[in-house]
């Protein structure tokens, strides 16, 4: 069985995708005072800095990035075969700030419950968002995103890669379906 | 890994691993709310056939910081004193539902028996004379934290090495680690057989005084018989104490270290316990990030049982 890649985003579109997502997230707080984002390891780092980046652009303020492990906050620890755990690092309080999770693709919900679990031990933010590049569907548990890059219709059986800088060679979404 | 029995074997790549999760634990130790829901359902029991304290609590402590539940079995109050054996000790705990058991005990190789006849992980927290393998990983997690990293490093291991499993698993470590590792002790109190130790021996500490980065003290243990290595104890805090003078000749950066409990004015004089340039309470904090380490990667690594 060999597993046939389609490309569905390039790096431009990512790119624009983020800042959308940028303007979006700074037009809801009417601007970026106080906000923090939060990425979720490991793609969601590179992610998160992205779009504190595209907000630099056209804001006065840079925005602080923090990142998050949710390795020790996952309900199927047994159920992998191994695990290794990244860096978490928030950088300032979150207490009493609006708090912007990023993550590369939402899938069943479950890593995002994990991180809200581990948000939640690390300070009391006054609001959490979620911002995805990639949303495939497939919700196991009640989980929305608030802002999204791409809404990617996808069956179960296929898989979404996303590539970012930073972590890959080359920055892009691909759809990945066993043929 | 499923099973921490010694340091012996334990290669470069593992024991980074395991310092690389101390050092995310000691973080999550750091937080207002230490405590992560990981190990939420396991429960971790702790078998101690001999006296102590802060090991015990330490990975209790690391045990409830990960959600796990906590079995302490304590042989004083227990059948033990009616004749009920090692081995039915560890399956009774087992039927209750441990999922990992930390032994200590007075006999070399005790935890290595409960390890063949339980079917869960077992984590050697001393055994007589020979192995204790958390206090080597929580020694290296304390060098590497201060230091950047144990490459280069010349610790100089003080005292009663023929009795002292922390000597033996400490120096398998620091050397696996890349530090070069000095024992010096009368070789009354050296083991017979040194051949194939990765060290270098010194008779004299104040020969290699200025040398060394770390001094790492051990602890004079006269129930295990280490007074009988010298001939009285002034005569040993003579030769081997570090006592101020001999601490005002350590370089600048030096460090001090030691596995507790201390004895204040024979192998360490007060003031230099009381010292900052001691990383003993250091060694205490760190030690219940490395054991979270240990209980982590043993309840959920590969061989994991949950």
């Amino acid at each position: 069985m060999t597993a046939v890649e389609a490309a569905v985003m390039d790096a431009d579109d990512m790119r624009r995708a983020l800042h959308r997502i940028a303007h979006e997230i700074v037009e809801r707080h009417h601007g970026a005072t106080d906000l923090v984002l939060v990425g979720i390891h490991t793609r969601g780092v590179p992610l998160a800095r992205d779009i504190a980046d595209a907000i630099a652009s056209f804001e006065e303020s840079r925005v602080p990035v923090g990142e998050l492990d949710i390795g020790l906050y996952r309900d199927d620890l047994g159920l992998r075969s191994s695990t290794r755990l990244s860096r978490t690092l928030i950088p300032v309080d979150i207490d009493d700030r609006p708090v912007v999770l990023v993550d590369d693709v939402l899938y069943t919900g479950r890593t995002i419950r994990a991180a809200l679990d581990a948000l939640s031990d690390l300070g009391r933010a006054s609001t959490v968002e979620l911002a995805v590049l990639v949303d495939r569907g497939h919700r196991q548990i009640p989980i929305r995103p608030d802002f999204v890059g791409k809404n990617l219709p996808t069956s179960i059986d296929q898989r979404v890669r996303v590539r970012t800088t930073g972590v890959d060679d080359q920055a892009g979404v691909w759809v990945e379906t066993d043929g | 890994m499923n099973a921490l029995l010694t340091m012996e074997g334990m290669d470069r790549h593992d024991l980074e691993d395991l310092l690389d999760l101390g050092d995310e634990f000691a973080s999550v130790l750091d937080r207002d709310i230490p405590k992560v829901p990981t190990l939420r359902g396991a429960t971790v029991a702790t078998l101690f056939f001999e006296p102590s304290t802060r090991t015990r609590l330490s990975f209790e402590r690391a045990a409830r910081a990960l959600s796990a539940d906590v079995l302490s079995f304590n042989p004083g109050t227990s059948s033990v004193t009616k004749g009920e054996s090692l081995k039915d000790t560890a399956l009774t705990l087992r039927a209750m539902g441990a999922d990992l058991m930390v032994v200590r005990h007075g006999t070399g190789g005790a935890p290595h028996r409960v390890a063949g006849w339980v079917d869960v992980p077992v984590v050697n927290a001393g055994d007589g004379s020979h192995q204790h393998p958390t206090q080597a990983i929580l020694d290296c997690l304390t060098l590497r934290r201060h230091f950047g990293k144990l490459d280069g490093l010349r610790i100089g291991i003080v005292g009663d090495i023929r009795h002292s499993r922390v000597a033996r698993s400490g120096l398998q470590a620091f050397s696996t680690m890349g530090a070069s590792v000095t024992l010096i002790a009368p070789p009354t109190l050296l083991p017979r057989h040194l051949d194939d130790w990765p060290v270098e021996v010194v008779g004299n500490f104040d020969d290699v005084l200025d040398q060394l980065d770390v001094v790492y003290l051990l602890r004079v243990q006269q129930e295990r018989g280490a007074s009988a290595g010298f001939t009285s104890l002034p005569e040993y805090v003579r030769r081997f104490g570090l006592d101020d003078r001999r601490f005002s000749r350590l370089h600048a950066e030096a460090v001090v270290m030691h596995p507790g409990p201390m004895n204040r004015g024979v192998e360490i004089s007060p003031d230099v316990a009381d010292s900052h340039r001691t990383l003993i309470l250091e060694q205490v904090r760190n030690g219940v990030a490395a054991r979270m380490a240990v209980l982590f990667r043993l309840l959920t690594g590969e061989e994991g049982t949950r």
